[in-house]
């Protein structure tokens, strides 16, 4: 699976990617992080609030640092 | 003294916590009456009142805040143009939970949807400049009449800031992208217990991410109340000098830091007689624009625009307080 974070590189986009991967280790999924940094490739999922979450293309989250917990039933 | 007027100096100034402070200082052999006594009181107290202050805040204002996702806000402002919808932008950008990393996107998400480029600026310019915390600190610091001349002249300066851009018939200065991407998004629905959690959430992370710039703050703040002498000051930047507003301006232009570590800077410089015009304008300078902010934008807009609305804030801004400065015998 590919999960993006969407987000301009700030503290929270890190902290949601870290929490991502975690969650996909605690899951034992094979998961590519991808890290989206272009602001047309943002606005493309039609998030308006940073950090956003996509899993396989789909937007889970925006706006929010989710725990790894809470990425967990996302996957 | 009226109960009203009790209230706000024990909760709001914290009068007490002032007072035990000093009796602390004075414990440890320290008298407060002297500078380095006074200092470290001004310190402690400032730094503890703030934080206490910004804690039960942001909780109650991101609460408020987690019922305008920017995807309400839009729905809001669609289909809407002229003096009215610049107003509601205004208002919303007080409401809508704001973070500078996301105003790119949500510039993005306005324009892609239609949105006048007069109401999206009303909308980006109120958003950082009338914060509600800032606006109950000022309470907390001078006065409500303060707090609340502030929260007025903010939300003109984004009305008119923003119909000026509008009027001047900019709408091709966005770059080209951010009109093809797609509308999409919904609001996502909360629950009672999420929205509590966000709120708890949000004060974790402001509190986190805030606290240098209090401390960086309180610390020049508790310099300036004890060890500058006020007529250095007053001859600098003092009310009857035309320059202090424009000097405060461009000194905090390029400035980034949080309003919440601007105001105790700003509470000892009007304590030592700098016009309360010249310290708002200087807030508003710190907060509305900032180096970071118009790196940002210039992704998302051309040139002119940028200069455009660059220009705009700062007259806006040092009309408020020569206007300010001229009516400070309302206020103190």
């Amino acid at each position: 699976m590919i999960i993006k974070i969407l987000g301009s590189g700030c503290k929270k986009c890190i902290a949601l990617g870290e929490n991502a991967k975690a969650a996909a280790a605690a899951a034992g999924r094979q998961a590519e992080i991808v890290k989206v940094t272009d602001f047309a490739e943002i606005a493309s999922y039609g998030v308006m609030s940073t950090p956003g979450l996509v899993v396989d293309g789909k937007v889970v989250s925006t706006g929010k640092v989710l725990t790894a917990q809470e990425i967990g039933k996302f996957l | 003294m009226s109960v009203f007027g009790w209230l706000n100096d024990q909760l709001l100034r914290m009068t007490w916590l002032n007072d035990l402070v000093g009796q602390g200082v004075a414990a440890t052999g320290l008298d407060p009456a002297t500078r380095l006594g006074g200092s470290v009181q001004f310190f402690v107290y400032d730094v503890v009142k703030i934080f206490i202050l910004l804690s039960v805040l942001i909780f109650v204002i991101s609460y408020v805040q987690s019922h305008f996702p920017p995807e309400r806000t839009r729905a809001m402002l669609g289909g809407r143009s002229g003096l009215g919808a610049n107003t509601l932008a205004a208002l919303l950008g007080t409401l809508t939970p704001f973070c500078s990393c996301s105003s790119i996107p949500l510039f993005i998400g306005f324009t892609a949807a239609g949105l006048p480029l007069a109401v999206t600026f009303s909308f980006l310019i109120s958003s950082p400049l009338v914060d509600l915390a800032s606006v109950i600190l000022l309470a907390s610091i001078f006065s409500w009449p303060v707090a609340l001349a502030y929260v007025v002249v903010g939300l003109v300066v984004a009305i008119i800031g923003g119909t000026l851009i509008g009027r001047l018939g900019m709408e091709d200065q966005v770059a080209g992208f951010v009109r093809t991407v797609p509308v999409t998004g919904e609001a996502a629905t909360m629950t009672q217990g999420e929205r509590l959690g966000y709120a708890r959430d949000q004060v974790a992370e402001i509190v986190h991410r805030v606290w240098p710039y209090v401390l960086i703050g309180v610390g020049i703040g508790a310099m300036i109340h004890n060890w500058v002498p006020g007529d250095v000051i007053g001859a600098l930047l003092g009310q009857d000098k035309w320059w202090s507003v424009p000097v405060a301006v461009l000194v905090g232009i390029p400035m980034y830091a949080d309003i919440f570590g601007t105001l105790p800077i700003a509470e000892a410089l009007v304590g030592k007689g700098v016009g309360l015009g010249t310290v708002l304008a200087f807030m508003m300078a710190v907060t509305a624009l900032s180096l970071p902010s118009l790196i940002m934008l210039k992704r998302v807009v051309k040139i002119p625009l940028l200069i455009t609305f660059t220009g705009v804030v700062t007259v806006g801004i040092l009309s408020i307080g020569l206007i300010f400065n001229a009516i400070t015998k309302w206020f103190i």
